[in-house]
């Protein structure tokens, strides 16, 4: 007869110690991610009805489509233990190069619309991969730092774009490119760009989980030096991240073309921050050869989630940033809470 | 007088005399603990003022935990430090410094950009009036440098120094204070023989004033030579304390392994084929290996032995592409494999395994099977197309795990979460994920217990058995003498000498680790 006593004794005691484990556990498993959109999704969803809307929530991850494919390349860079600072440099020229190369294609033949699209597609793709590759050869052939390389070719790149423009935005593509790619919705539901942003991912999770060159970059990053004694080829491999990751913000540039339906030079300025805020506070290490795609998608989401609860709650946008910055170094600082929890509860 | 000398709490040496009896340092019950290590275990250890106290045990049998609690780098988790008698608490190495304790490690504390004086008073700095003072700088790091006899430039930068005069600087700095203990970790790994008779007289004149000298060594002919005690420790028990000049070695090695010496090495059947590796005439550019010729058959295990920069580990690293050629040639089963990259090299069936396994080993932050795995990736099983053949991987890490008796037998935790003797266990289990011809061993046995030394050793006996060349590069002078069939000796960059059976003998090899005066 003692046992319901003893029973109810040790589920009124330790229930507390039981979920703080338990929290304890998904915090090491999982870093800081659920727990940041946890605290988002409750508080968005006081503050605005609006917010926990299916409307609102799809208009979330269409709006998303753009940080995660870049996300996924500077996840790349980070995973080498790099990083790519010109991934808003890389969205502005694919965009000024698509854009003027499409209107140039549609002028001179104006009937062959998606002629037009596919120069103009690839012409800016490949602008947007010629930095990547530009970047690619700085760190992996000349040994120049990624911070270095990158900063250096971000104000190449900005030039680049403004010299080509002017600075005005690039005008003269056909409506259909913007009406398909930018607006269109495969059955009238989903939006052209969430399928677009699914293949990518898709592409990429096979690409990092299950092939060599995925297990590549987590070795240059875990330790390089061992890579190279284990037979990798560390300078292909470094050569290919930083092209990957310029082809990735490529795509993204041509997206956010059709859905401006302008050639801007003065778009993608916040990507480097918020790319890299994404894969941090996905828990993709710094110190590079730790980040899961799966991760970096929802990072992304969580960024655009907590802008669009901002708007909704009517936050100025210059609030915004500042709340951007503080989330990016409250992740870093969770992280290293992390690191210090597993060391001290390593078995 | 110089203000600027952080006066330690004297004592030490003028009153050792008096109270003699009373130790200069005593450990009661000292126990640390590191997450899932019991890393010293009770010790109890006493240092007398004027002797020279060894302590000896392998790698990972508690030495290192010991001195670095002592030096105050680290606090105990239970047990208490007394000096003359009174329990201190050290706290920080700073502290234990004012306390009369100075430590020299094996790993440098000397920031590389920094000159000689600089670093001697790193922390101390002399001052005049809230400013640097160069001229005391000066005047003060030349004076400690001649009262030691060290022939150092004190405005040397120090990344311009040898590694011998670099742990010369090491030593100074010790001396900046006037220490009553002084700590010195393996200080004649690098030092030349005639530096280390510098270092000998500098020792017995210091323990002459009354100094307790702490004093970690590897090698038997310097603890008869300059011990007076010695403290065997194991897994972080103090197995013994016995005289340094009655004990036999062989005695020592068993108080160290707790076996007897049959136990740990195994007989390697030699049955040597045809030559698999030869290395002819190589220099590097580096000038670490000069003109040196080696040859490895099949079937047979080749040790390379030879001092801290001999160049016995560049040697290797050239021939797998780590280090540039100069001239000579590499043939690997009669191809000239000069200058490849480790890339090519490993498709070639040359596999090296690197000293370090944190450094260019393993990534620590990813699991097992990916440590495992990452030779064998470009190639079938593992590789199928473009693709990685999930499957065949995992049936290649069941198979490894079992090789190397992975403990706990989980592949996919990170492999930093391992022992290091599990650790070094993977980095060998790496060079099992594809077929190999000529393994190379370079410090195979670095910071590992007793058991996985034993059982690396059966492992490269079983490679060699099953028709491989091993070549075994070791500072790990027993294990040289026991493995190899053939044993080259190595000093600044030359063969110096080649011994096979019966004439490998310590003897043989160490009278050629140094200079030959004669030469």
């Amino acid at each position: 007869m003692s046992q319901p006593a003893e029973m109810q004794q040790s589920l009124v005691r330790p229930p507390s110690r039981r979920v703080l484990r338990f929290i304890q556990q998904l915090f090491i498993q999982l870093g800081v991610l659920p727990f940041l959109l946890l605290v988002a999704l409750v508080v968005f969803t006081a503050i605005s009805d609006h917010f926990l809307s299916a409307q609102n929530l799809i208009n979330v991850v269409r709006q998303s489509v753009y940080l995660i494919i870049v996300s996924l390349g500077q996840m790349l860079a980070l995973l080498t233990g790099g990083f790519d600072l010109s991934v808003g440099t890389i969205v502005a020229l694919t965009s000024v190069v698509g854009a003027m190369a499409m209107a140039a294609v549609s002028a001179a033949s104006p009937d062959n619309v998606w002629l037009a699209i596919a120069v103009g597609c690839l012409a800016g793709v490949a602008a947007g991969t010629l930095v990547g590759v530009t970047n690619g050869l700085g760190v992996a052939v000349f040994n120049v730092q990624p911070f270095m390389m990158t900063l250096g070719i971000s104000s190449v790149g900005f030039g680049i774009a403004l010299y080509l423009t002017g600075g005005v935005p690039v005008y003269g593509m056909p409506p259909q490119f913007g009406q398909v790619f930018g607006f269109g919705r495969i059955g009238g539901v989903v939006p052209v760009p969430v399928i677009v942003a699914i293949v990518i991912c898709a592409l990429t999770w096979v690409l990092v989980n299950r092939t060599a060159l995925g297990r590549y970059f987590y070795a240059v990053g875990g330790n390089v030096k061992a890579a190279h004694l284990s037979g990798i080829n560390t300078r292909l491999t470094l050569f290919l991240t930083y092209t990957l990751c310029g082809f990735l913000s490529a795509v993204s540039g041509m997206l956010l073309t059709a859905r401006l339906e302008t050639g801007e030079a003065n778009i993608g300025a916040s990507m480097p921050l918020e790319s890299i805020a994404a894969c941090v506070i996905a828990g993709v290490s710094l110190r590079g050869g730790v980040g899961r795609v799966g991760n970096v998608v929802l990072g992304a989401l969580f960024i655009n989630l907590v802008q669009n609860g901002m708007n909704l709650a009517k936050i100025e946008s210059y609030l915004q940033t500042v709340v951007l910055g503080a989330l990016l170094i409250l992740a870093v600082i969770a992280d290293q809470l992390r690191l210090r929890l597993i060391a001290s509860l390593r078995d | 007088m110089p203000a600027s000398l952080d006066a330690p709490a004297s004592g030490g040496h003028r009153t050792a005399a008096a109270d003699s009896a009373v130790p200069l340092i005593a450990c009661r019950g000292i126990v640390k603990e590191y997450p899932g290590v019991l890393a010293l275990d009770r010790v109890d250890f006493q240092l007398l003022s004027g002797e020279v106290h060894v302590l000896f045990g392998e790698n990972g049998a508690g030495k290192s935990t010991l001195i670095s609690l002592l030096a105050g780098a680290q606090e105990p988790t239970a047990g208490e430090i007394l000096m003359h008698g009174t329990p201190v608490k050290l706290g920080s190495v700073h502290r234990a410094r004012g306390l009369g304790i100075s430590a020299v490690f094996q790993e440098f504390s000397l920031v590389p950009q920094l000159s000689v004086e600089q670093n001697l008073f790193l922390g101390a700095e002399p001052r005049k009036h809230g400013f640097l003072d160069r001229q005391a700088l000066r005047r003060e790091a030349k004076a400690i440098l001649s009262r030691l006899g060290f022939a150092l430039d004190p405005a040397e930068t120090v990344q311009r120094l040898t590694r011998a005069q670099r742990q010369m600087v090491e030593i100074a700095k010790a001396f900046r204070t006037q220490p009553s203990v002084l700590i010195l970790d393996e200080p004649t790994a690098s030092l030349t023989e005639r530096e280390t008779e510098q270092l000998f007289a500098l020792v017995r004149s210091v323990t002459q004033q009354g100094v307790g000298v702490i004093y970690i060594t590897h090698r038997m002919a310097e603890i008869r030579r300059i011990g007076d005690r010695v403290t065997v420790l194991r897994d972080g028990h103090v197995i013994a304390t016995v005289d340094a000049k009655a004990t036999s070695e062989d005695r020592l090695v068993e108080l160290m392994t707790g076996r007897v010496i049959s136990e740990i090495y195994p007989t390697i059947r030699h049955a040597p084929g045809d030559v698999i590796l030869k290395i002819e005439s190589l220099t590097s550019t580096t000038q670490n290996v000069r003109d040196a010729t080696i040859e490895v058959r099949a079937g047979e295990v080749v040790g390379i032995a030879g001092l801290i920069g001999s160049g016995k580990s560049e040697i290797a690293r050239a021939c797998f592409g780590l280090e540039s050629v100069a001239s000579g040639r590499v043939w690997l089963r009669g191809e000239d494999v000069t200058g490849l990259p480790p890339r090519l090299m490993l498709r070639r069936g040359f596999f090296y395994l690197p000293p370090d396994r944190r450094e260019e080993g393993l990534m620590m932050m990813r699991s097992c099977r990916e440590n495992m795995v990452l030779p064998a990736l470009r190639d079938a099983p593992v590789r199928r197309g473009v693709f990685l053949d999930v499957t065949q991987e995992q049936s290649l890490i069941q198979r490894l795990s079992k090789r190397i008796n992975l403990q706990p037998a989980r592949p996919e935790r990170d492999v930093g979460h391992f022992s290091g003797g599990n650790q070094q266990k993977v980095l060998l289990a790496k060079s099992l994920s594809r077929p190999v011809q000529v393994f190379v061993f370079d410090e195979p046995t670095t910071g590992v217990d007793v058991a996985t030394r034993a059982a690396i050793y059966r492992f490269i006996a079983e490679l060699c058995e099953a028709g491989a060349g091993v070549l075994l590069i070791s500072s790990d002078l027993p294990e040289v003498l026991h493995l190899s069939h053939r044993l080259y000796v190595m000093y600044r960059g030359r063969v110096q000498a080649e011994f096979s059976g019966a004439d490998i003998t310590e003897q043989n090899v160490l009278s050629y680790f140094f200079e030959r005066e004669a030469a």
